[in-house]
């Protein structure tokens, strides 16, 4: 046999060729599965390869004042963020951006944690930076490599401390939180409302934002937009219609004494509206913007005379003689004294009572007095008298039920109940280990015992005196339906009502308490008051309420000034912020000189004042 | 006559033109290859290089085309030396280069960089053409291969421990189509690549023994030596017994590649990445393409080494199963001329020799082709004139001019 005869050839040629059309053929085959019968699928993984979402920011919905003037709104700004690369030069970047952006070695371990588990995601550094931010990485751009700076929506908030605790701040969503399901459509680095109405409005005023589709490569360097017919716009957060009063709460955030500390709050009784609210001291919610720096953070939360906290509604006083009213219309109300009644034990600085001596605050006495008489210069023994004769347990049961133990429901964050006990015997044992004795009462009818009350609660309880006994929710916006409190019932008669608006009234004449705050055009009424403090001098109190001479109160106020010694301090600067309010509503001009010590401090007498 | 003139000149004429027509459009891929978005320098003007090259081996080819026969026959011994003490040189001066970084494959001489292997194939067909050209009859028995296997052994355990699997599956390629031509009866073949059979069906021991089976009725049927049948079995079972230890021989990139084969998802970030994003470019491709320099799979460097080993997937991704086809079709005429040129003719070691060319080139396309789509395990072989690199592109236009010669030198006897 010939090994290389021509049909030898032949026959391996034909083989050869039967072998190369079968392999050829499974390759065509195979080819024409992926690039035709599975086009879809591959086309699919093409786009998710190479395009990646970016998410837009939502501009915050504005809030807004009683008359429009803005509080919170959303400006133009800037977000900073990193393409993805090695940790290495992101960490090198990192730290030369960190003089600029405020961050520390921590927060930037923190961001490339997160750079670590959404790797080809550009790292968002700061979704805020001021403009001087800006220019500074601007001005040295080649430094910096791999950054992004884009246009994005930023939070401001022009009015700044003046409205630190009615706002709140915000800040990035914390990890706790991204698993909360009301969160579950937030995204890392996110900024939500952190405190404040930020956080009670984050679903309102949040908005939900947009994405972007960017096209990268393989390394995740960015190459262009994609498609811009695809984005997603952001949906802007909802604006809020406050209750405010702003040139009335930057009105106290101006008169507040100075490095004192304490709070106001402004009421227009009948609605509830909250006019105002300051806390002292305040921090200033722009700072918050773009992320806060560490030190500043840390200078906040360590600071002792804790400026994060709201103190209106989260700080708690005793509320001293402020609480005769609470006494008055519980005795006028269960019958216990007669209004025009001059109780047996005249005040001779004081009283005993079992075995012990109960002193008034004026050590000379206020003698024999009348309710009015006993509201107006707050004369305690008259108030123990009163204890006395109602008794622990009915006192307590009437008095519980006038809202002391629990929250007003105002539509913001972080209120506290006050602490006052529901009754002599359970609630003394469970947190003091016994049960109370009798004479309790005389401490509780003064406002002093085992009563801490916030401002907030004391001002709705006037806005009740100041009305018909009764006070809706407070409140901060004026169609949420986030309010959850119950209106406040006093359930007192408009007779006991007329006797302890007569008191308070008095309280602003001459031989009153709060004489020296009274106004030329407004009727003040209120209440002053001294809470004993354990760590130090005594914190002043004024609840009272004012309106045009011989009218219905317009506003309600109460002040307390930490460590202020006595009431008149606060009285100052509550009858300074009605006044303002009302001469603002009234149209009437602003005054520099307002109550009548200001002008007794000039050497001016003026011919208003009642002597 | 004009046709006969030329046929005298350059050999066979369409393949030569069919082998200008896929170089060329070679050039333009490795031109779009470099084409990214976020430009990658190294690879952007390669195609100026490839250019050059191409008309480098051009002029090549028409330096071979001048070579007669009987020099080449001559020159067997001498270049399969010559080939071998370079693949050696390799192991000791060799560098990694490119994409091949790990493995030591390139000599670099002054400016110019070259893989041995590339040429030492060429110099192996040649000299398995030189022994088996001499054949006057079938083998009777696989002792009588005895040659032409150790022929091949030899550079291909060099290659192998450069290490460079692909390319020693080519001259295991070459080495079965040099055997096929040159008369070694098919079932003699099949005894030959059973071991290797065995080797990949040992990991079930059922599948094996069924397998076993088969082959020794294969054996009886086939009335081989009773010596024969046993060596074929203790091979075979040999290759079942080390399939494991050898697996663990492999280094951890070889193994991860061969995973990859099976399933490519099992390392996505890391082995898995060719072969998926490869099979993303060219699926995502269509029936038309994205057009020429736009695939976006390679514009975004999400293809690995678009312009050497991978480049088949950006003619996918670029102009569709129409364009992957017509390559396809391209490679399926060249090969088929090469099988035409090696029938007609009569002498045994010009035969072998352009049937030999023809398994290198045959698996070449094989391997690679496979590879991008996912049907053949990743090996890093380039695509002959396709891929770009100067001195693959060289020995394949040495190759043709071998092919063409003898095609030539046919028309004038």
């Amino acid at each position: 046999m010939q090994l290389f005869h021509l049909h030898a050839r032949r026959r391996r040629s034909a083989g050869a060729t039967i072998i190369l059309t079968l392999a050829l053929g499974w390759l065509a085959f195979s080819l024409f599965q992926t690039q035709v019968l599975k086009n879809t699928t591959f086309a699919l993984q093409s786009d998710a390869n190479r395009l990646r979402p970016v998410p837009v920011p939502a501009p915050r919905g504005a809030m807004l004042d009683r008359n429009g003037e803005i509080i919170a709104e959303s400006v133009p700004g800037y977000t900073l963020s990193l393409l993805p690369g090695p940790v290495d030069s992101l960490r090198a970047t990192l730290g030369r951006l960190a003089p600029i952006l405020g961050l520390d070695s921590a927060r930037i371990e923190i961001l490339l944690a997160r750079q670590r588990r959404s790797p080809h995601q550009p790292l968002l550094v700061s979704p805020d930076l001021s403009f001087t931010q800006i220019s500074a990485v601007e001005e040295q751009r080649p430094r910096f490599p791999g950054i992004l700076i884009e246009p994005g929506p930023r939070r401001s908030y022009p009015a700044g401390p003046a409205v630190a605790h009615i706002v709140g701040y915000i800040s990035e969503i914390s990890e706790r939180e991204l698993e909360l399901p009301e969160f579950e459509d937030y995204e890392q680095g996110q900024y939500v409302g952190k405190a404040g109405l930020e956080r009670q409005y984050e679903f309102v005023v949040g908005g939900h934002p947009g994405v972007r589709y960017v096209e990268v490569d393989a390394l995740g360097r960015l190459v262009a937009d994609f498609a811009p017919e695809q984005q997603i716009q952001p949906t802007p957060g909802s604006p809020l219609r406050l209750t405010i009063d702003l040139p009335l709460q930057e009105f106290l955030h101006e008169v507040f004494p100075d490095s004192m500390r304490g709070a106001v709050v402004a009421l227009e009784p009948w609605t509830g509206h909250v006019l105002a609210m300051y806390s002292a001291p305040a921090f200033d919610p722009n700072e918050f913007v773009g992320g806060i720096s560490a030190d500043l953070w840390r200078e906040l939360t360590q600071d002792p005379t804790r400026p994060l906290l709201p103190r209106a509604i989260a700080g708690r006083y005793p509320p001293g003689s402020t609480y005769k009213l609470a006494t008055a219309a519980v005795g006028l109300e269960l019958g216990a004294i007669d209004p025009e009644e001059f109780l047996p034990i005249p005040c001779r600085g004081g009283m005993a009572y079992g075995n012990r001596f109960f002193r008034c605050w004026n050590a000379s006495g206020h003698g024999s007095v009348t309710l009015v008489d006993a509201i107006a210069r707050s004369c305690n023994v008259f108030f123990y008298q009163v204890g006395i004769r109602i008794g622990l347990e009915r006192f307590l049961d009437a008095t519980s039920r006038l809202g002391f133990t629990e929250r007003t429901g105002i539509d913001l964050p972080d209120e506290v109940a006050g602490i006052y006990p529901s009754d002599a015997g359970e609630w003394y044992r469970r947190r003091w280990g016994w049960a109370a004795t009798p004479t309790e009462v005389l401490s509780l009818a003064i406002g002093q015992g085992a009563n801490d009350q916030t401002v907030l609660r004391m001002a709705q309880f006037f806005a009740a005196l100041a009305a018909d006994g009764t006070a809706p929710t407070p409140r901060l916006t004026v169609d949420s339906p986030l309010i959850a409190g119950e209106p406040l019932d006093l359930h007192v008669s408009a007779e006991t009502l007329g006797w302890l608006r007569e008191g308070l009234r008095r309280t602003a004449l001459p031989g009153g308490t709060a004489h020296l705050a009274s106004l030329e055009h407004w009727e003040l009424a209120g209440k002053t008051g001294t809470a004993q403090n354990p760590h130090g001098p005594s914190h002043g109190w004024f609840v009272g309420m004012a309106g045009p001479w011989g009218e219905d109160p317009e506003v309600v106020v109460a002040a307390i000034i930490e460590a202020g010694e006595s009431g008149s301090n606060a009285a100052q600067l509550a009858a300074k912020a009605a006044d303002f309010y009302l001469r603002t509503k009234h149209d009437i001009p602003t005054d520099s000189l307002q109550t009548l010590r200001e002008h007794i401090d000039r050497n001016i007498w003026p011919s208003w004042a009642q002597w | 006559m004009v046709a006969r003139r030329i046929r005298r000149l350059i050999g066979d004429p369409l393949l030569l033109a069919l082998v200008l027509a896929l170089s060329i459009f070679g050039v333009a891929m490795v031109y779009s290859a470099g084409q990214l978005d976020v430009a990658d320098p190294r690879v952007m003007g390669l195609w100026r290089i490839q250019l050059v090259w191409l008309v480098l081996a051009v002029g090549a080819f028409f330096v071979t085309i001048h070579i007669q026969l009987k020099w080449l026959e001559w020159l067997a011994i001498p270049a399969y030396i010559c080939g071998i003490l370079l693949l050696a040189a390799t192991l000791v001066i060799g560098t990694g280069y490119g994409t091949a970084a790990s493995q030591s494959s390139w000599i670099q001489v002054g400016p110019l960089r070259f893989q041995p292997a590339q040429f030492a194939n060429l110099a192996t067909v040649l000299m398995l053409a030189r022994v088996m050209g001499s054949w006057r009859e079938q083998p009777r028995s696989i002792w009588m291969l005895w040659q032409p296997i150790a022929i091949v052994m030899l550079p291909m355990a060099l290659v192998l421990l450069q290490p460079d699997l692909g390319t020693a599956l080519v001259f295991g390629a070459l080495l079965v189509a040099a055997m096929y031509w040159a008369g070694t009866p098919i079932g003699m073949l099949v005894m030959l690549l059973s071991p290797l059979i065995g080797l990949f069906l040992a990991w079930q021991a059922w599948l094996f023994s069924v397998y076993m089976v088969a082959l020794i009725a294969f054996l009886y049927i086939y009335r081989t030596y009773l010596w024969e049948s046993t060596v074929v079995i203790a091979a075979n079972l040999a290759a079942g017994t080390i399939a494991i230890p050898l697996w663990n021989s492999l280094k951890p990139y070889q193994q991860a590649r061969l995973l990859v084969f099976l399933d490519p998802s099992v390392d996505p970030r890391g082995a898995g990445w060719h072969v998926i994003q490869s099979r993303v470019a060219i699926g995502s491709g269509g029936l038309f393409g994205k057009g020429f320099t736009l695939g976006t799979q390679k514009r975004l460097a999400f293809l690995p080494e678009q312009h050497t080993d991978f480049i088949y997937s950006v003619v996918g991704e670029e102009f569709g199963f129409l364009g992957t086809f017509g390559v396809l079709a391209l490679f399926g005429l060249i090969l088929w001329r090469l099988v035409r040129t090696a029938e007609k003719v009569p002498d045994p070691f010009a035969g072998i020799v352009v049937f030999g060319i023809f398994g290198a080139w045959f698996a070449h396309v094989m391997v690679n082709i496979g590879m991008t789509i996912g049907v053949m395990p990743v090996t890093g072989i380039p695509l002959p004139f396709l891929s770009y690199g100067g001195s693959f592109l060289l020995a394949s236009f040495v190759a043709l001019g071998i092919t063409q010669r003898i095609a030539a030198e046919n028309r004038k006897a």
